[in-house]
């Protein structure tokens, strides 16, 4: 058995899309918390500059969709189902933090929340909540 | 009227080639009138979600959306105004088909003195049998007098 860190890094390195936003994992204990280090290209307006709301969307969906996949192990990847997103403050030119709580899941269906944070943790930038598509492997 | 659609014309295919994360996905405005704005993002491997199948990832599908839906509120306003999304809500209805470019068709169904309301769909052939459909909600004159490089430098106002 390899690290599941790893085990997670290694399936997000395998996404095209998950390498070009340039996502990665940490885990501490069993809390997992993903990680965007900002990038000119994750820009949407320029004049503040602030990072595209679509990629801080995206960003959090692929938070959940990993946490899914740490917590559950799934057989295959988890399909997303609606995102709620909410954006609380712009998203500046800086690393972004986010962290997922699974709320619930079921035979077929997750339930999962989303915050993403910059410089301050107790000041989130953006929340998502979500429905996925589960297929959890069999627990021996 | 005209004049203004011009401008939002002018000012939407200037603001995809000012944004980075636009170009980086080769965004562009198809087409911006009265009903609304059609936008479209073109396939490309780099943007894959699932290797197996060669699907976009859901990540452009939300991103194509936040800007249709931002584009549309020009549509909706007589006038020029900052906006900011204040929330985005999003149903995916099944896999885009690899290979096909992705568009987004947005409708801004109501303004008021502070909120913009805007409804839209992303599909890759027909917009009547969608990838995925988007309710957003955008406050106006959103930049209260915060401008040029206000997210530079430390600390949060």
């Amino acid at each position: 058995m390899s690290d599941p860190a790893e085990q997670i890094q290694r399936r997000l390195e395998q996404i095209p899309y998950a390498r070009f936003l340039g996502l990665r994992i940490e885990l501490a204990g069993d809390e997992m918390t993903a990680i965007l280090p900002f990038s000119p290209h994750l820009i949407g307006n320029p004049v503040l500059p602030a990072i595209h709301g679509g990629v801080l969307g995206a960003f959090m969906e692929m938070t959940a969709l990993s946490q899914l996949l740490l917590k559950e192990g799934q057989a295959r990847q988890p399909r997303v189902i609606d995102v709620s997103i909410e954006y609380l403050r712009s998203g500046r030119p800086l690393t972004t933090y986010a962290r997922a709580e699974i709320k619930k899941v079921g035979r077929r269906i997750a339930n999962v929340h989303v915050e993403a944070w910059q410089d301050q943790r107790a000041a989130p930038i953006a929340a998502l909540r979500g429905h996925f598509l589960v297929t959890p492997t069999e627990k021996a | 009227m005209t004049d203004y659609m011009d401008q939002m014309r002018n000012f939407a295919s200037g603001m995809n080639q000012g944004s980075p994360q636009a170009q980086a996905l080769k965004l562009e405005t198809v087409s911006m009138d009265r009903d609304g704005a059609v936008l479209r993002v073109p396939y490309d491997e780099k943007l894959i979600g699932d290797p197996e199948t060669g699907v976009i990832a859901g990540g452009v599908v939300t991103t194509l959306l936040d800007h249709a839906c931002g584009q549309a509120v020009h549509t909706g306003l007589t006038e020029f105004k900052t906006i900011a999304t204040l929330d985005l809500r999003i149903d995916y209805m099944r896999a885009a088909e690899p290979g096909k470019d992705l568009y987004a068709r947005a409708h801004c169904y109501k303004v008021t003195r502070s909120v913009a309301f805007v409804r839209a769909v992303a599909y890759d052939v027909d917009p009547s049998d969608p990838v995925a459909a988007a309710q957003a909600a955008f406050m106006l004159d959103s930049n209260g007098g915060r401008g040029f490089g206000a997210n530079r430098g430390t600390g949060r106002k």
